[in-house]
């Protein structure tokens, strides 16, 4: 039944673009609320897991919607800004994963503290930081986040530390599970999985695939990371966890990158195209969220084409600013280098070549 | 480290494993293997266990990559007892160097270059051969000149010849050597060179505080080339901060043509 109702809505939805007169979206009478059945999660150590039902209300939903509409517009222009060579060296991107980001932050506090890898964009965005400071940060220039000076994978904001580009160090993540667990300390271990790591996939590149277990004496989840309502309520779970003071735990987010690498990679290579069109097409996490709000009345076909045709001004407005804005000025080249000390000297290519230093 | 390790074990015991590092930043992750598992092993050992391996990859800045992934290790992997460090300029030093590198039966790190990967070059006939090999721990002039030494390793190398070109047509002639080992150091071409010209600089991509430049001044001191210096020694180096990825800002972070020529033309007071 509830297929069915996606397909009608599906096609009614098509009718509706025809041009035709604005349709007045006040005047409905939508659902204060909705509630869903969401996947039960793989549970490693744990007796019970998070709830298989939550309620999402029609604010929340826009908003989420919203916000994983925007992460999905801005990693799609910075591909079309990478091509135009207007960004340069890495650039990870993570559509296909907003449900990810979305759905954890939902599930936290703007206190609690966040750090990742080099596929980042999506976490600044969530974190707080604007699409404007993002893009011009890509494109290197004063207004971007870092001024121009980290780039795609040094991008920080409050209580969110990164954005990294050294990973790969395997024992480091086991050695920090030790100390977690012998500490107690509150910390959600989060394995965004999205079957590659480059271009190997995860079962030629790791003798378990059961990443939810791999805390071994820390418990885990392993939870649906392209529905962003699974993955709000494990996070909720997860976070509610550690407050409790039982210590550390892991969730592994089972979710999808459309696409490569990075943009020095197809992506192709290694998996199918039909795989990534098979995920397109049924699980994109986006598509997910607005097939359930329209079904439960919760909101308008149109109303969300209108939040896209406001998010698509917001990216437009952001790369005009990121292709427009200055580079950095040379002379604050060698600032930053240290914090909280007097102002010295920085040496260039050679000695009569100076630049100032300050905090 | 995992890898890494796998690596020096398999040729603790008795394999010829070259380990391919993505580039050299993510090598500070295996670095204790680098150091403390192949490096020192065969003095530790009293010459009981020697560690065949080559560590090789791209070293250095490359373009818009930013701090994490921009950092030079020639100072760094230089600086060891027990390792040999090489570093190519051009197609012939970079078949040369990888033959000696692991037919040598010593931990040698070669430090390649990204950029100069997509580079052709003219490819004497003799180096066609497969046997064809650059001995470790010798520097080849790449240039002959009378009023200057400018030594430098890797991409650089390539920037002085240039810069020497340009430098020729004011009647300076730039003596450029191509150091293609950093250790074990061919301090003796370097000296023969400086004996000549009466003039040095180095120019490096490493940030400059005790690197290859450093190194090179403070030996030429140590040895008989210092009274033929007519002027201190000059070094030529990446800017002193964590590459930044901005480009106007990048670009003011690697040693230019424009910057070589300036140290050229101060040290020869022109």
């Amino acid at each position: 039944m509830r297929k069915m109702l996606a397909a009608v809505s599906r096609v009614l939805s098509g009718a509706a673009q025809k041009p035709a007169s604005r349709v007045l979206v006040g005047s409905r009478n939508f659902a204060n609320d909705a509630t869903f059945e969401i996947k039960k999660c793989d549970l490693h150590r744990l007796e019970e897991g998070p709830p298989v039902t939550t309620v999402l209300t029609r604010e929340d939903g826009l908003r989420y919607y919203r916000m994983m509409q925007t992460v999905r517009r801005m990693e799609l222009k910075a591909d079309q800004l990478y091509k135009q060579k207007i960004i340069r060296g890495f650039c990870h991107l993570c559509d296909g994963q907003e449900a990810c980001c979305v759905g954890m932050e939902a599930g936290i506090n703007p206190t609690d503290h966040l750090i990742t890898a080099y596929r980042a964009h999506g976490f600044t965005f969530t974190r707080g930081l604007s699409v404007r400071e993002i893009l011009a940060e890509l494109t290197g220039r004063r207004g971007g986040c870092a001024k121009g000076k980290g780039g795609s994978m040094h991008m920080y904001a409050k209580n969110f530390y990164g954005g990294n580009g050294i990973v790969g160090a395997q024992g480091q993540i086991f050695e920090a599970y030790n100390m977690a667990a012998l500490w107690k300390l509150p910390c959600i271990f989060i394995c965004e999985n999205n079957r590659y790591g480059m271009g190997t996939s995860v079962e030629r590149a790791a003798a378990s695939t059961d990443y939810y277990k791999r805390g071994d004496f820390i418990p885990g989840m392993r939870v649906d990371g392209m529905d962003v309502l699974c993955v709000r309520e494990a996070t909720k779970f997860a976070a509610a966890h550690c407050r409790a003071g039982k210590g550390p735990i892991l969730m592994e987010l089972q979710t999808y990158r459309y696409h490569g690498h990075s943009m020095s990679d197809p992506g192709v290579s290694y998996r199918t195209r039909e795989e990534i069109q098979e995920v397109r097409s049924k699980s994109d996490p986006i598509m997910l969220l607005k097939d359930r709000m329209v079904n439960s009345n919760l909101a308008s076909v149109e109303e969300l084409k209108e939040i896209d045709v406001e998010v698509r001004k917001e990216i437009e407005d952001a790369a005009q600013f990121a292709t427009a804005d200055p580079e950095p000025p040379l002379e604050e080249l060698g600032y930053h280098i240290y914090s909280n000390e007097p102002p010295f000297e920085v040496r260039g290519a050679n000695q009569w070549i100076k630049f100032k230093s300050i905090s | 480290m995992g890898f890494a390790g796998i690596a020096v074990g398999a040729a603790m015991a008795g394999l010829r494993p070259i380990c391919e590092f993505m580039t050299f930043n993510f090598s500070m992750q295996a670095i204790d293997q680098v150091i403390n598992s192949a490096a020192k092993t065969y003095y530790m050992s009293g010459g009981l266990q020697n560690v065949p391996i080559v560590f090789r990859g791209p070293n250095g800045a490359s373009a818009g990559v930013a701090a994490q992934h921009s950092q030079c290790f020639a100072a760094w992997y230089g600086h060891c007892p027990g390792l040999k460090v090489v570093s190519p300029w051009n197609a012939e030093d970079a078949k040369g160097l990888i033959k000696s590198a692991i037919r040598d039966n010593n931990p040698v790190v070669m430090l390649e270059n990204e950029l100069m990967y997509g580079v052709a070059f003219e490819f004497p006939q003799e180096a066609q051969s497969k046997d064809f090999l650059i001995p470790i721990g010798k520097a080849k002039i790449e240039r002959q000149g009378t009023h200057i030494t400018v030594v430098a390793h890797s991409r650089p190398v390539g920037h002085c010849v240039e810069a020497a070109a340009v430098l020729a047509k004011e009647g300076i002639e730039c003596e450029v050597i191509n150091m293609r080992t950093i250790r074990p150091m061919d301090i003796e071409t370097i000296e023969a060179s400086v004996m000549k010209t009466n003039h040095l600089v180095t120019v490096e991509g490493g940030w400059p505080q005790f690197g290859v430049g450093a190194e090179i001044c403070a030996r030429i001191m140590e040895g008989p080339a210092f009274n033929f210096l007519d002027a201190p020694a000059v070094r030529v180096t990446g800017t002193d901060v964590p590459m930044p990825y901005a480009k106007i800002l990048e670009d003011n972070c690697v040693p230019q043509v424009k910057d070589i020529i300036f140290a050229i033309k101060k040290t020869l007071n022109i």
